[in-house]
């Protein structure tokens, strides 16, 4: 149901080892973790999730069915599905050049991948829209050829590729690396031409771990705020982020209409989430056989 | 030993967070504002540090600023924003403040000219040469003519936008209180941005190119013209626009909690004395003492006005004709596109 | 490494894909970082430096260092606490538990901050109590410190969890046998095989901590000098026209964030965790 990475299941520890265990500390431990994760995470968001029902149901819906809630959350994850796709292809290009190919700059290519998760959102965003401003570096050449990028929903959609670009690559590059080339190679000594090797043989390796890319790139950017805000232009209808029409209702002091709308796109983001789940899953046995 | 040392380390964290921000040993003073008033109070707030210095024998002080939609910013202070004073765009935030019981009935008269020490009004501000020839209210309704504007149910601004169209209307050949809303309805069909904050629409209309006409504050379009230079926009007077007055306040309740009660009077005074009111004249607010406002010219020339209690009977009732739920701008919102 | 022809693509299609990659990251990744650079010093050296000598400028980095110095040690203590969980224990709800500590992940910072909100604002649950106390959580450093912390929570547990499992729990028992009490046995054998890793965990959590807008823009007050995070006084200054001082902010920022790769990038050449094939 979350964007956890497959994690690997512990070898040989399926049996229970509560009492008695060579171990002290689990009792602290699990303390502590359920103490931080309670007060942090788990009252909190139960806010959210009782909040909205003091409007009613009536109430809860006709904050859903506003036009303009409406066309902010499908602009939100339209977006980020937008990105998170082509974030695979671009994703993969990166890792497959990271891991297999050497060139002078590789290190600092490496390290670059990393910076917009280490980039502050907002000190992106005011980067992108300088950039993609009509007189930015890239805004202006692309004004000539007719294509505005910043204060449209297209602008949206570029900083929610920069900020999901990282997940993509970091996710495929550790399988890519693991995978070697001796099936590739297997391939080839079948008779298959590298097309067909990378075709059946290594895209299919790399499926579940793209999918955990495309998962983790698409929870990053939906409700990416920092980043998009200052390229977007806000125009309600138009390029207006469902997160932004959250923090006006929050200005409006609108609290329950806020709390809707942030467990509408919880919401959704897990049906979305729960959705690549179940194709990894089902792509899973296929690769086994 | 293990078990202590999480354990005190999360004390340590939780007194950390236990000191409310701004402890400091300097004394301060905080004045939630609304959003154009951003270049006024920051030069003013270092004037009145330094007239405050002088008059008590050094003693240094400081005053912080908050600054965003005046509606947004008087439900802040209900909500808990420990202010001092309040600056908002219209007299109807401070007495939703005032309803709250935060302020003292009253507080109206308790500072000259309806405790406004400055006025400003509604102009429009056009892109260079002003090329779709908008020259009054009734050209903002106009087929394909982009407005911008804040929202007026957060924005004190919109709110003066909103009620001097609505004036316009009502004094127009055959206008009447229908008129008004059928024209209100088609200029809020032009409207492209609508921002939260009256500077948000201001950045979307001259950062990002959104818009043929921003409705704005005098001040905010003069500001403008400063910051990006006179040759790109236009100011357009309309032919009727209505006097603002920003109101100012000390908020009761948090200065005698506080105990910053004489220093917050003091800068409120302190507005009205030459020093602020030049300021103020500085800032493109027009200034209550006619002495600096003769002295700044040509800046503020003369403009038809009606005030908020000639035109609409006061806040009270032009809130609830127009912008409480179920009011005039809720029947005839109807985003564009 | 790259040995077989079998493998071995034309030369043609190799460079084809490091040009297009490098392309691909030098337009989106470098890009960016180059304007904020450029803008930042538009208009001179002097400016930019002003901009930092700007009281207001000194108590929104003094705050986002205390925000940071508190919100990082209480997610690297319940990192830890949750990884050692995790990764040495079976038992019931484990799944559970990760993808809840996963959770904050998925969701968007605006919403991390309006739950505080929702919370202990004055229409929130304990906003009356808190009131009639007079304590302040929202709009004053609590609530920037609980929306980072949420905003920050998985990254510690995150990187320590997969290395914890990994390694197993063999070490840790030989240790209990040989006599160590549970903290010496953490202190002295699982601590330093996942230092790096933690360090790792660390500096992500650090530097999401000091960046983060969206959550604390919902808690703060927007007070000049008194709960302005450095990236809350950057949207401040852009507001107010001052264009090479919002650039001059962000480009300390900025720096934060190379700073920040090349440790990781060091850290993990450390670890050796990420075996180079080559």
């Amino acid at each position: 149901m979350s964007v956890a990475l497959p994690l690997p299941r512990q070898p040989g520890a399926s049996l229970w080892r509560r009492r008695r265990d060579a171990l002290p500390g689990f009792g602290l431990a699990l303390g502590i973790t359920l103490t931080w994760l309670s007060l942090i995470v788990l009252v909190p968001l139960s806010a959210l999730v009782l909040r909205p029902w003091e409007l009613g149901v009536t109430g809860i819906l006709q904050v859903l069915s506003d036009p303009r809630v409406l066309a902010a959350l499908r602009l939100s994850f339209g977006s980020a599905l937008l990105a998170a796709l082509v974030n695979l292809p671009l994703g993969l290009l990166v890792a497959w050049v990271l891991v297999r190919l050497r060139f002078p700059g590789r290190r600092v290519l490496d390290a670059m991948v990393d910076l917009p998760f280490a980039l502050p959102t907002a000190v992106a965003g005011l980067a992108l829209t300088a950039l993609f401003a009509p007189n930015g570096w890239l805004g202006a050449p692309l004004k000539a050829v007719g294509v505005q990028v910043a204060y449209t929903p297209l602008g949206v959609f570029v900083a929610m590729m920069f900020v999901g670009l990282p997940f993509t690559v970091r996710t495929v590059e550790p399988v890519l690396r693991d995978l070697g080339t001796e099936a590739e190679e297997a391939a080839a000594t079948l008779g298959a031409s590298r097309a067909q090797a990378l075709l059946r043989v290594v895209l299919p390796a790399l499926a579940p771990a793209l999918l955990t890319g495309f998962g983790l790139a698409f929870a990053r950017s939906v409700g990416e705020y920092g980043s998009v805000i200052f390229i977007a232009g806000n125009r309600p209808l138009v390029s207006e982020i469902a997160p932004l029409v959250i923090v006006q209702r929050l200005e409006g002091f609108d609290y329950a209409g806020a709390a809707v709308i942030g467990l509408a796109m919880l919401l959704l983001a897990f049906v979305v989430l729960f959705a690549v789940g179940l194709l990894q899953a089902w792509l899973r046995p296929e690769r086994r056989a | 030993m293990a078990a202590f040392l999480p354990r005190r380390a999360l004390l340590g964290a939780a007194a950390l967070a236990a000191v409310p921000a701004g402890a400091q040993s300097l004394p301060t003073l905080l004045n939630v504002s609304y959003d154009p008033t951003r270049e006024l109070y920051r030069a003013f707030n270092a004037a009145f540090a330094a007239h405050w210095a002088k008059e008590n024998g050094g003693q240094r002080i400081r005053v912080n600023s908050s600054h965003g939609g005046s509606g947004s910013q008087a439900r802040a202070v209900i909500d808990g924003q420990q202010a001092d004073v309040v600056t908002l765009a219209l007299a109807y935030d401070v007495e939703a403040i005032a309803e709250r019981g935060l302020i003292d009935k009253g507080w109206m008269g308790r500072l000259p000219h309806n405790s406004a020490p400055y006025t400003s009004t509604i102009v429009f501000l056009t892109r260079k040469g002003n090329p779709k020839g908008l020259r009054d209210w009734g050209d903002l309704a106009k087929e394909g003519v982009g407005v911008v504007t804040p929202n007026p149910k957060t924005s004190g601004g919109a709110r003066w936008n909103y009620l001097a169209a609505w004036a316009w209307a009502q004094r127009q050949p055959g206008g009447s209180d229908a008129a008004a809303e059928e024209l209100l309805g088609r200029i809020l069909r032009n409207v492209t941005v609508l921002d939260t904050g009256a500077r948000g629409s201001t950045t979307s209309f001259v950062q990002r190119g959104q818009g043929d006409v921003l409705l704005a504050w005098e001040n905010e379009a003069h500001l403008a013209l400063k910051e990006f230079g006179a040759g790109q926009f236009d100011i357009v007077l309309p032919s009727l626009s209505i006097l603002a007055e920003p109101s100012v306040t000390v908020v009761d309740r948090n200065v005698d909690r506080r105990g910053t009660r004489a220093v917050a009077e003091a800068y409120l005074r302190h507005l009205y004395s030459p020093e602020g009111q030049a300021l103020a004249a500085q800032h493109f607010y027009r200034p209550r003492d006619a002495g600096v406002l003769a002295a700044a010219g040509g800046v503020f020339p003369p403009l038809n006005m009606v005030t908020i209690d000639e035109a609409f009977g006061g806040w009270a009732e032009a809130q609830k004709a127009h912008f409480a739920d179920g009011g005039s701008f809720d029947r005839i919102y109807r985003p564009s596109r | 490494m790259i040995s077989s022809p079998a493998t071995r693509d034309r030369p043609l299609t190799r460079w084809t894909a490091v040009i297009l990659a490098v392309l691909l990251l030098t337009v989106f990744l470098a890009l960016p970082l180059a304007a904020v650079f450029t803008e930042a010093l538009r208009r001179g050296w002097e400016t930019a430096l002003a901009a930092y000598a700007d009281p207001d400028a000194q108590s929104a980095i003094m705050l986002t260092l205390l925000v940071a110095a508190i919100a990082v040690p209480v997610n690297t203590l319940g990192g830890i606490a949750a990884a050692w969980c995790v990764a040495k224990y079976e038992f019931p709800g484990k799944r559970l538990l990760v993808a809840l500590i996963e959770l904050p992940f998925s969701v968007s910072p605006v919403i991390s901050g309006m739950v505080f909100v929702l919370v202990f604002g004055a229409q929130g649950w304990l906003g009356p109590w808190l009131q009639e106390r007079g304590v302040q959580i929202i709009f004053a450093l609590p609530g920037l410190v609980l929306a980072t912390v949420f905003v920050t929570f998985p990254f510690v547990a995150r990187t320590l969890i997969p290395l914890m499992q990994e390694q197993g729990r063999t070490e840790e028992e030989a240790a209990a046998t040989l006599g160590a009490s549970g903290w010496q046995s953490f202190r002295l054998v699982t601590l330093p095989n996942v230092k790096w890793a933690l360090l790792t965990g660390v500096l992500l959590c650090n530097a999401r901590a000091m960046g983060e807008f969206g959550a604390v823009s919902v808690v703060s007050g927007h007070i000049r000098g008194e709960t302005n995070t450095m990236p809350l006084y950057i949207e401040i200054l852009y507001n107010e026209y001052q264009f090479a001082a919002a650039f001059a902010v962000a480009a300390l920022l900025a720096l934060l964030a190379l700073v920040t790769l090349f440790a990781k990038t060091l850290l993990e050449r450390f670890s050796g965790r990420r075996r180079e094939i080559a």
